[in-house]
């Protein structure tokens, strides 16, 4: 006999309970947790530097370096003086709830103010993967293009925070900032916006005194982050 | 390319059923995806069909129900579905709107015997 069984369950409620257990030990600890994602080579551990770099002093940061392979981005970062820990993901395209809940023993939350997860660079699946952080920020440079909101909107709609980066080359690519700010607010009105150069260090003054607003909301208790 | 982990959820989620209502094999999944999930259908079938080989899901056939993106205006109220990605209302061009549907992400029945 065929039997029709309901079951009404989401697809990643495994995923979203781990998630939700970093979530609590992070609050515990008041630090604030902020998963970047990107696509390949749009310069996410290149702002890390720039970001460590402008707060250290200030702002006790740790960092979970995410990658397919290799712990190249994991010895730059380590290079700055911050605890890292570099997750190899071995094939999969983005980190999820247990990859991190797995790597927390290596890091030491009591002594951090800040915790950045720099996942793996692809502009779709990180978007779909809570891993228990505040807030998701990401970052387009401009070569990848102005179309980008309208093929990968969820990363957009997720995001609290998008990065342009890279606006040192906008004389030289076909890349329109002023439509990626119109296509990303038309995704997500709530979208904080900073126009910057990793390279040659343009608008991140904004960047890191936002930044430290957020780690000052959460430390001043509360769920914070938001402005 | 993370349909091979929603496949192995959604067969994770189908055996755990069928041991609790002791059914040994499953026919069909019935499957609710929103149309801003970041999931393509045809990779999820085909991840799908590759892990239940050798389980009681094996030749189940996926019925995916794609669901409309669809938001709530927080200014004026109105309910409106979201044509090519633009999240403002039509009606009033407000963009304070609360998302009613469209991330849906679920297993919502099996068929077994």
């Amino acid at each position: 006999m065929t039997l029709k069984i309901p079951v009404v369950r989401d697809i990643l409620e495994a995923n979203e309970r781990l998630a939700e257990d970093n979530r609590r030990v992070f609050r515990q600890a008041g630090i604030l947790v902020i998963n970047l994602m990107s696509g390949p080579g749009a310069g996410k551990t290149s702002l890390l530097e720039r970001t460590i770099d402008a707060l250290r002093h200030e702002i006790r940061i740790g960092v979970i370096e995410g990658d397919i392979q290799s712990s190249y981005d994991a010895e730059r970062i380590a290079k700055k003086g911050v605890q890292v820990v570099q997750l190899n993901t071995g094939g999969a395209c983005h980190l999820d709830g247990n990859m991190i809940k797995s790597s927390l023993d290596a890091l030491d939350l009591d002594t951090l103010d800040l915790l950045v997860v720099e996942n793996v660079g692809n502009l779709v699946c990180p978007a779909e993967f809570n891993v228990g952080e505040d807030m998701k920020a990401m970052i387009l440079s401009v070569p990848e293009g102005d179309d980008k909101p309208l093929k990968y909107p969820l990363m957009f709609q997720e995001s609290r925070v998008l990065l342009i980066n890279k606006i040192d080359l906008l004389p030289y690519v076909d890349c329109d900032v002023g439509k990626i700010r119109e296509r990303a607010l038309q995704l997500n009105a709530n979208l904080e916006i900073f126009e910057i150069s990793c390279r040659t260090g343009e608008g991140l003054d904004g960047w890191a005194e936002w930044l430290r607003q957020q780690v000052s909301a959460r430390k001043a208790g509360g769920d914070g982050a938001e402005t | 390319m993370h349909e091979m982990s929603i496949a192995q959820s959604v067969l994770d989620i189908i055996l755990q059923e069928s041991r609790n209502h002791q059914v040994t094999r499953v026919l069909s999944v019935a499957l609710k995806v929103g149309e801003l999930s970041a999931v393509e259908t045809e990779s999820l079938r085909f991840c799908f069909e590759l892990l239940t080989k050798g389980t009681p899901a094996e030749g189940a056939q996926l019925d995916i129900e794609r669901v409309q993106v669809t938001c709530r205006c927080q200014d004026c109220g109105s309910n409106f579905t979201v044509r090519e990605l633009v999240f403002s209302c039509p009606a009033c061009q407000g963009v304070r709107v609360k998302m009613l549907s469209g991330r849906e992400l679920s297993v919502e029945s099996f068929e077994a015997e």
